[in-house]
């Protein structure tokens, strides 16, 4: 009798070997998962647009010979020092007590040497950041560790942080093991615990205490600082206007691609929208206020290269700030620790467990003997190099579309490749004039 | 005494004049009449002066002050002296939420009653209440002391760190990982002093509070303690 063919084995699409080993390592440790970065699942993104460059109805602009500038003013509603910076790529907040002192020193060199801010974090203000950036961002957090008024005057601007694309709601947890001497000390708590960062702010709730507060800031500060309010993006249209109504300069939207310190990876991938989703919402917020250009707009969140830096500026953002490609700038995940990687049990460009300090790049962590193979000078050119190359390249298509200024890139610059991108960005479908929930669509 | 009519000239200039007052000046006692609960007050002082508010004041009154001896003859609103780092704040009347809100030190003596969060995150401050609190007081607070002649609200101390709280009255209930701790002789000593320099000492003895504490069962994650919150 021969052998009948067997039914090969299938693997189900809903119980999946990863989600299977999800179920398994939560069955066996009884704690959800903790992870930094971003989402890691395939989202609508800005890979989903294309730009349309010039044709006969209007004419590109020379490469290498005319000008297609790339500053940025922030600030300019009612602070009397607005910032100005030369590109419109800013390093968005990331924490001393996340990050080495080394690291931050690194953000302030490479950003300042191409001519952007840098912003503090849940650490509060460190002297390697404030000596080493030009443009320096104060984020006033709930937590509040560290916070102090001579700090809110010797920055640049202050970002009053609501909550953050990674974990809209969330507040942060910094490990245990990476509560160092110093970190334990410029946070006011004992070594070695788990220190909790509240999701709301201590002593404000709503968009009518907030505009109370910005008062408080400004008048500490003698109303000279750009004032930022920095939202997740969950609600974009709502929560840039309230911030519009409570008095912010500056509106900071972060996507669901935005990277933290350290979280739920539950959280991570299941709250809050894409950029791409939160940034159209945004801009119409501003425009029916009046205020677009106004309250300037900088959005993040999976801003990767200037050709994503362009489609964020098309859609009407006034700048982007960049987290986790910095990090990576910088050398984190890199291949050239590939041996250090596979002893954590993980791989380059998959690493993520930075809550647990032990960086092999040296980027994330408080172990001194970890931080020593980072070299802040090198970091800082590395930053200084990616920046430039992006800058570039946003110069590049804006060229090819006939702007002389990044400012100057329109929606009407992109179409989309899906459906779902040409919806939640609101440009049409290639090839057609769609634009889903508009135009007499559903 | 320089006067300062805050209905007439404004808050930017009070506060504008108050910031001038850098290292040494002989202006040091000022007055702010017609406060009429406008909000940060006197917020941002970096001087060693005396400032007496006449009236009641709203949001944020010497909200992160230093130095400043700050007295205020009225109530206070929501975050009075919030994150302050040095001098000392008195109120005469009652304050509202948030008082002392992530304070980092200083002393800021509430002689009427304080509400909700008063303390919350605070990082040092020494706070003494002459009457009573509301709940959630002293939420997250890190380090500094809370005393209370009168009563607690609900969920005192919750997820505290190390702050001290000395309460001599009722506590309607203690917060996630707040436990009543034993009063030694150095806490006699402490309350003795914050009593003194609360002006209370005439209205208590140190011997009639009790202490409150964190267990510190939740300062690091624990999944069997995931009920706790």
């Amino acid at each position: 009798m021969t052998d009948l063919p067997r039914t090969p084995p299938r693997y189900s699409a809903t119980f999946t070997p990863a989600v299977n080993a999800e179920i398994r390592r939560a069955a066996a440790s009884g704690i959800y998962d903790i992870r930094g970065g971003g989402t890691k699942r395939h989202l609508p993104h800005f890979d989903d647009l294309l730009f349309l460059g010039a044709s006969i109805s209007r004419y590109p602009l020379e490469g290498y010979r005319e000008k297609c500038s790339t500053d940025v003013w922030l600030g300019t509603r009612f602070a009397k020092k607005p910032i100005h910076l030369d590109i419109p790529i800013t390093i968005a907040g990331m924490s001393f007590g996340a990050l080495s002192g080394p690291a931050k020193e690194a953000l302030g060199r490479g950003a300042s040497e191409a001519g952007t801010s840098t912003t503090t974090g849940d650490g509060g203000m460190t002297e390697e950041e404030r000596g080493h950036s030009k443009t320096l961002v104060y984020q006033y957090l709930p937590s509040r560790y560290g916070m102090n008024p001579d700090d809110l005057r010797r920055a640049d601007a202050i970002e009053v942080v609501v909550g953050q694309g990674a974990k809209p709601g969330g507040g942060g947890m910094l490990l245990g093991q990476k509560i160092s001497d110093r970190v334990a000390n410029m946070r006011n708590l004992p070594k070695g615990i788990d220190q909790r960062s509240a999701c709301r702010h201590p002593d404000w709730t709503g968009p009518d205490d907030l505009e109370i507060k910005i008062l408080e800031l400004r008048e500490i500060t003698d109303w000279e600082k750009p004032i930022y309010v920095k939202i997740g993006g969950a609600r974009p249209y709502y929560d840039t206007a309230l911030a519009v109504k409570a008095g912010a300069d500056v509106v900071v939207l972060d996507g669901m691609q935005g990277g933290t310190a350290a979280t739920q990876d539950v959280f991570i991938e299941h709250v809050g929208m894409p950029i791409l989703a939160c940034i159209p919402q945004a801009v119409k917020a501003l425009q029916d206020l009046g205020m677009h250009r106004k309250v300037q707009l900088i959005v993040s969140g999976g801003i990767r290269s200037g050709a994503d830096v362009a489609k964020a500026m098309a859609l009407g953002a006034d700048a982007v700030a960049i987290g986790t490609a910095a990090l990576i700038a910088l050398g984190d995940n890199d291949p050239v620790w590939e041996e250090e990687y596979q002893k954590l049990g993980t791989t380059a460009d998959a690493y993520d467990d930075w809550h647990e300090g032990k960086d092999p790049a040296g980027i994330t962590t408080q172990d001194p003997e970890l931080f020593k193979r980072f070299d802040p000078v090198l970091g800082g050119r590395r930053l200084k190099n990616y920046l430039k190359v992006m800058t570039l390249e946003a110069q590049t298509i804006a060229r090819a579309c006939g702007k002389n200024h990044l400012h100057n890139l329109e929606p009407e610059d992109l179409v989309s490749l899906t459906i779902e991108a040409a919806a939640m960005a609101g440009v049409p479908l290639a090839g057609t004039n769609w634009i889903p929930g508009r135009n007499g669509g559903f | 005494m320089q006067s300062f009519d805050l209905g007439q000239e404004g808050l930017r200039a009070l506060n504008s004049s108050l910031h001038a007052l850098k290292g040494q000046t002989n202006m040091t006692a000022w007055e702010v009449i017609n406060p009429k609960g406008a909000h940060a007050i006197a917020a941002g002082v970096d001087a060693p002066v005396d400032i007496t508010v006449r009236g009641s004041t709203g949001y944020y009154c010497a909200g992160m002050n230093k130095q400043a001896t700050i007295r205020i003859k009225g109530s206070a609103g929501p975050g009075v002296a919030e994150n302050m780092m040095s001098g000392t704040v008195i109120i005469d009347g009652n304050a509202s939420q948030y008082a002392g809100a992530t304070g980092r030190g200083g002393l800021l003596v509430i002689k009427g009653n304080a509400s909700s969060r008063c303390g919350v995150s605070m990082k040092g401050i020494d706070i003494v209440v002459h009457g009573s609190i509301g709940h959630m007081s002293a939420f997250m607070a890190q380090s500094g002391n809370l005393v209370v002649l009168g009563d607690a609200g609900d969920a005192l101390g919750d997820s505290l760190y190390e702050a001290r709280l000395f309460v001599r009255g009722s506590v309607k209930s203690l917060g996630a990982d707040c436990i009543e701790k034993e009063m030694r002789p150095e806490h006699i000593a402490l309350l003795t002093d914050l009593l003194k320099r609360g002006e209370a000492d005439g209205k208590a003895k140190p011997e009639e509070f009790k202490r409150y504490g964190s267990a510190r069962k939740l300062y690091n994650f624990n999944i069997d303690n995931a009920s706790a919150y």
